[in-house]
């Protein structure tokens, strides 16, 4: 089991609010939309991920669980 | 009417009889009486586990989707079997503008596709059946509307219906398709759910290409085994191939999968000049050199090989005196505004590669900082939309540039090598813009 971020790219309005708070794992494209590293999220970075999600104004983050 | 004479394979196997889709001609179409007659009545397969014999027949017969994706057609139906009152979707919206094969064979042999939408509705135990075409595709509705008319005493458990598509590049993903026939612009949606989960009207929905569905009814007619005469092991089967350019007699054929390109071509009246380039796929295709492309073997594992895929199966044929730079540039202004705009990287990289493109096509001043320009853009589009469609036009623009480098280093001095003005690669514009 490994949580990965996932954004919904047609949700997202590149607000980049989420590159700001998870630097770690989302960088931002030259337009400003949020590149989103698949790595699965490691444990010490989950609480920033979690905020990022939260915080997102278009609920265009999330964590998905992968098997 | 084709030969439906028997040859002799080279193991001294019976060869297939081809076409085994493409019968009839567009201008005169197979009737009911002439389908049932070559064909027989599609089995009844709803009574007496019927369902899961035909579901196991697919899976035995390796049929693939024939729209671009090539997914198991038995996976998918099986998906859908699982759900409550599920709807089919026979996909004949053929949004890409250099194919024709969808249109050939509705115009050609509607009742084949009919079948197959219900020989599909059956195996998944649905009622209802939509077939989808293109709204400015005129005749593929009156060829399957005509083919309704003649079946209504047929006395199908199956409600069939044709309905006709927004004509743009995207529409027929299945997605998009599907949020269009739930009253939505025709454009694709986030995943999950998947069509096969959630669709029409929130039921479970097998949204399949119309060649696919030709192939399921007769596969429930006459087996796995006998499907798996024509292709190779891996890939059986015949395709439906759109050829264009520089080719004695440009069109739509059905050909097996297997014989290097060069041998397909001879389908196609074989070559009137030394080809400069192979576009294989169509739009999300790929740019192969010519030396290199005419030995492939058409088939998705050669063709993976060079970073190609059959996708739409289009194959455009470069002829020397046209420019792959200035198609290309064409092509990717025209993929641009197709965008649904939905997507912040679809919608601004697309315009933004091909900007890039067109100044190199045209030896602009920046044209030296454009290539570096491409790459960079590239790898920000690519894989990152909610469909293929930023994927699929960035594929094909980055493979323009690896095999007319030599042309792009010519037009930096002021030269192009095009002939003739005359563009090859269709790139609809003016036409309807509507998603409704």
């Amino acid at each position: 089991m490994a949580n990965v971020l996932r954004v919904d790219p047609i949700a997202c309005d590149g607000y980049g609010q989420c590159a700001e708070l998870l630097p770690e794992l989302i960088d931002l494209d030259e337009w400003g939309y949020p590149i989103v590293s698949g790595t699965s999220l490691r444990p010490e970075l989950e609480p920033a991920a979690r905020r990022a999600v939260t915080m997102c104004p278009r609920l265009a983050l999330t964590v998905v669980d992968v098997r | 009417m084709s030969s439906l004479a028997q040859r002799v394979g080279e193991q001294g196997e019976p060869a297939p009889v081809l076409p085994r889709l493409l019968d009839g001609a567009p201008g005169a179409p197979v009737s009911l009486a002439a389908h049932l007659e070559r064909h027989g009545p599609l089995p009844e397969i709803a009574r007496d586990h019927g369902q899961e014999t035909l579901l196991r027949e697919l899976e035995a017969s390796g049929l693939t989707g024939r729209g671009g994706a090539g997914f198991p057609a038995a996976t998918k139906l099986r998906a859908v079997a699982r759900g409550h009152a599920p709807v089919v979707v026979a996909n004949g919206t053929e949004g890409e503008p250099a194919s024709a094969k969808d249109k050939t064979l509705i115009a050609c042999n509607p009742h084949l596709v009919v079948d197959g939408a219900v020989a599909a509705a059956y195996a998944v135990g649905s009622r209802e059946a939509i077939l989808a075409v293109g709204r400015a595709d005129r005749r593929s509705q009156a060829r399957l509307e005509h083919a309704l008319g003649e079946r209504a005493h047929l006395h199908e458990p199956v409600e069939l219906r044709v309905v006709a598509a927004p004509d743009r590049f995207v529409s027929g993903e299945e997605s998009a398709l599907v949020h269009w026939l739930n009253g939505g612009p025709a454009k694709p949606t986030t995943r999950p759910p998947r069509s096969f989960e959630r669709g029409v009207r929130g039921r479970p929905t097998l949204v399949q290409n119309v060649e696919t569905l030709a192939n399921i009814a007769l596969i429930a007619r006459r087996g796995a085994a006998w499907f798996r005469t024509a292709g190779t092991a891996a890939e059986p089967g015949t395709a439906l191939v759109t050829v264009r350019g520089a080719v004695r007699a440009p069109g739509v054929a059905e050909v097996e999968l297997g014989p290097p390109l060069r041998d397909v071509l001879h389908r196609f009246g074989g070559l009137t000049s030394l080809p400069r380039a192979l576009l294989v796929g169509g739009y999300f295709g790929t740019w192969i050199d010519a030396r290199e492309a005419l030995e492939l073997p058409l088939t998705e594992a050669a063709l993976g090989a060079h970073g190609a895929a059959l996708g739409a199966r289009t194959i455009v044929v470069l002829p020397q005196d046209r420019c792959g730079l200035v198609e290309t540039a064409r092509v990717a202004r025209y993929l641009a505004a197709e965008s649904a705009g939905q997507c912040g990287s679809c919608l601004f990289g697309l315009a933004a590669i091909a900007a890039a493109v067109q100044s190199i096509a045209t030896g602009a001043a920046d044209a030296p900082h454009a290539h570096e320009r491409l790459h960079r853009l590239a790898a920000q589009v690519a894989g990152r939309g909610a469909c293929a469609h930023p994927t699929g036009a960035t594929r094909f623009v980055e493979s323009a540039l690896r095999v007319f480098a030599d042309e792009a280093a010519r037009h930096l001095r002021g030269r192009c090598c095009t002939e003739s003005r005359r563009p090859l690669l269709p790139a609809p514009t003016g036409g309807p813009r509507e998603w409704r």
